[in-house]
């Protein structure tokens, strides 16, 4: 039971942890986390490292969609633009992996921008429209740019060094997208208590009485297409040099839907939610492969009906938790963790 | 100067039947401010629906027909009492997102009931290609020309003469005031979803007819968004227009400029084309600029 939680000073109030428990729980976390990949097997690894990729690629949309209100049907090409830099970098330019980490962000920032530019003038479905324009003329460039991007057959590029060491496992991939993850998700949650954050959430809530308070509309969704798509470029650079192979497939527009799915199935307008979102959606479809694996042997087709089945659940996720519960993941947390605060005397 | 007028003609009956499809978008609309995101999934499930009818059950496609107007109708009932309904006064991201979670529903139930393969339709009209001077025409893109046509005319005269149709009207123009003039305005929102439900499935029908049906076809769906916002979101002649427009761009930038690029312009164009009208006009070419207030 926790109970006398007073604040006293604003900075007590404003801090990140609340309080000693939190981080204590948050420590037990950490701990887990460093300890996980000296346990889990290649399998968990793999999927740890994909999960984390994902929450990267789910924060980033998250600040744009959840917290700026610009809903953006184009994030997977960003992340794609990030992932295409990276591999055209250190395939034909030799860059270091630590030096195209921060350059594919920064490339996938610019076409944000570029695509988010017109945004001041484009509303709710009109600016969604033009997203999915992007989203597509991306997808064209990826296919069609063939000199640069190697068309449909995609580039593969070898392993990542950071000064010599070379990250050619899970394993070891496992540190760098644990400490990416940290990084961006410290980020965003600070983020939120700065000027630009607030000026974000202040102009999903009512862009006209934001202008009035006088935030600058065009400059702060820039920044927020900037941000955004600046994740996205991590995400995608880090999912480049973990699979060491990129092809335009990867980056479809229901790649854009799953990564909105993400951040409702987690909760829009919250970290957490981008972070539970992420891992959700990524285990989803691996627990209905394992399920329809064990069907195998009663219906020997069952395998066939694997992506479909994912698209139909990958819906009715969305369907279910906006009808339902609309504050995602995020908000069952918070109720369970507030119904242990209490414990035992609820009311 | 012939391949030019060729494609200027072939593309123009493709606009009519991308007018019939985006008339299905705009009725769901204009009634209820709902941007339905599934139009194209709608559309894909008549035409497997029409399939099924016609292929193994051995229907004549004039039973086949009113068969499908019923289940689109029912579809769209279904669709509108069980999801939109719950959804009313959220914000716009999650109303677009539930259309979006549902089209994903039905491409997967589509794929796991019809398999992913690709089906041709049984042919429904003469095969003689149509000739006009040097222009020769597809028969089946003619044919399916007139019957969208026909449906889209139909659909006209209902919202213009009907009572169903004026009290439609009347309900997207100001829900208070139909209210107090005793249309049920939730009613409306059913029909509504009924009557796009059944126009997007008439488009599948004719889509399906010229290029087979897959659980993919939803995909011309997405083409609808240049359609409307050329024509303005909530202007029943606009989508027409729009789609004729939609439909002589893509084939012209599809006949010209494929070669260059090994494919892929033609579906890309109206949405570059989009891109600019967008800039220049961000309420599209015939859309009523919103006034907002606080």
């Amino acid at each position: 039971m926790h109970i006398g939680d007073f604040k006293e000073t604003y900075a007590s109030d404003q801090a990140v942890f609340i309080n000693a428990t939190s981080r204590f729980w948050l420590g037990i976390l950490f701990a887990l986390l460093i300890l996980f990949p000296f346990v889990a097997g290649d399998y968990l690894l793999f999927m740890a490292n994909l999960a984390g990729i994902t929450i990267i690629g789910a924060v980033g949309l998250n600040i744009l969609t959840g917290f700026a209100g610009l809903i953006s049907l184009g994030h997977a090409a960003f992340i794609g633009v990030g992932g295409y830099t990276a591999a055209i970098l250190s395939t034909r330019f030799d860059l270091p992996f630590l030096l195209c980490l921060p350059l594919s962000g920064l490339m996938a920032a610019f076409f944000g921008i570029i695509v988010g530019g017109p945004s001041l003038r484009l509303k709710g479905l009109y600016l969604c429209i033009a997203t999915l324009a992007a989203q597509l003329i991306l997808e064209f460039i990826f296919v069609h740019w063939e000199s640069m991007t190697g068309g449909i057959r995609g580039m593969n590029i070898s392993p990542p060094d950071i000064f010599g060491y070379v990250l050619d496992n899970d394993f070891k991939f496992y540190f760098v997208t644990l400490i990416m993850v940290i990084l961006c998700v410290t980020f965003a949650r600070n983020l939120f208590r700065t000027r630009v954050g607030r000026a974000f959430i202040a102009i999903r809530d009512r862009d006209i009485s934001a202008e009035l308070m006088g935030i600058n509309l065009l400059r702060y969704k820039t920044y927020a297409f900037a941000l955004s798509s600046f994740l996205a470029g991590i995400s995608g650079c880090l999912w480049v040099n973990f699979l060491k192979t990129i092809t335009p497939e990867h980056f479809p527009l229901l790649e854009s839907v799953r990564y909105l799915a993400m951040i409702i199935v987690g909760g829009m307008g919250s970290i957490l939610g981008s972070i539970l979102g992420a891992i959700f959606m990524t285990i989803v479809p691996e627990v209905i492969s394992t399920i329809l694996g064990f069907l195998v042997n009663i219906f020997p087709t069952a395998m066939s009906f694997l992506f479909p089945l994912q698209q139909v659940i990958f819906g009715l996720l969305i369907v279910i938790f906006l009808v339902f519960e609309p504050h995602g993941l995020a908000e069952i947390w918070r109720r369970i963790k507030n119904y242990f605060h209490l414990w035992p005397f609820e009311h | 100067m012939d391949i030019f007028l060729q494609l200027v003609a072939s593309g123009f009956l493709v606009g009519g039947i991308y007018a019939l499809i985006a008339l299905g978008f705009v009725l769901i609309y204009k009634a209820t401010n709902i941007i339905n995101f599934a139009t194209g999934e709608f559309m894909m499930i008549g035409a497997y629906i029409f399939y099924s009818l016609v292929v193994y059950l051995k229907l004549s496609p004039f039973i086949g027909f009113p068969l499908v107007i019923i289940f689109a109708a029912i579809l769209g009932f279904l669709v509108e009492r069980l999801i939109l309904r719950h959804m009313l006064g959220q914000p716009n991201i999650s109303i677009i997102m539930v259309t979006i979670g549902l089209s994903s529903i039905l491409l997967g139930l589509a794929e796991i009931i019809w398999g992913s393969s690709f089906r041709s339709f049984p042919p429904l009209f003469p095969r003689k290609p149509i000739i006009l001077g040097e222009i020769v025409l597809r028969s089946n893109l003619f044919y399916g020309f007139l019957m969208a046509m026909v449906v889209v005319a139909v659909f006209l005269l209902l919202f213009k003469y009907a009572k169903v149709g004026v009290a439609m009207r009347a309900t997207a123009n100001d829900q208070m005031a139909a209210f107090s003039m005793g249309i049920n305005v939730k009613t409306m929102f059913t029909i509504s979803w009924a009557f796009g439900a059944i126009a997007a499935s008439l488009g599948g029908i004719i889509i399906g007819n010229i290029g087979g049906v897959q659980p993919t076809l939803g995909h011309i769906g997405l083409k609808i968004f240049p359609i409307v916002i050329l024509g303005g979101l909530d202007s029943i002649i606009g989508a027409v227009i729009g789609g004729f427009i939609v439909g002589i761009v893509e084939n012209l930038a599809g006949g010209y400029l494929d070669p260059y690029f090994h494919g892929g312009v033609k579906d890309l164009a109206p949405f570059v084309v989009l891109i600019f009208i967008l800039l220049i006009k961000p309420h599209g070419l015939f859309g009523t600029k919103e006034i907002e207030r606080l």
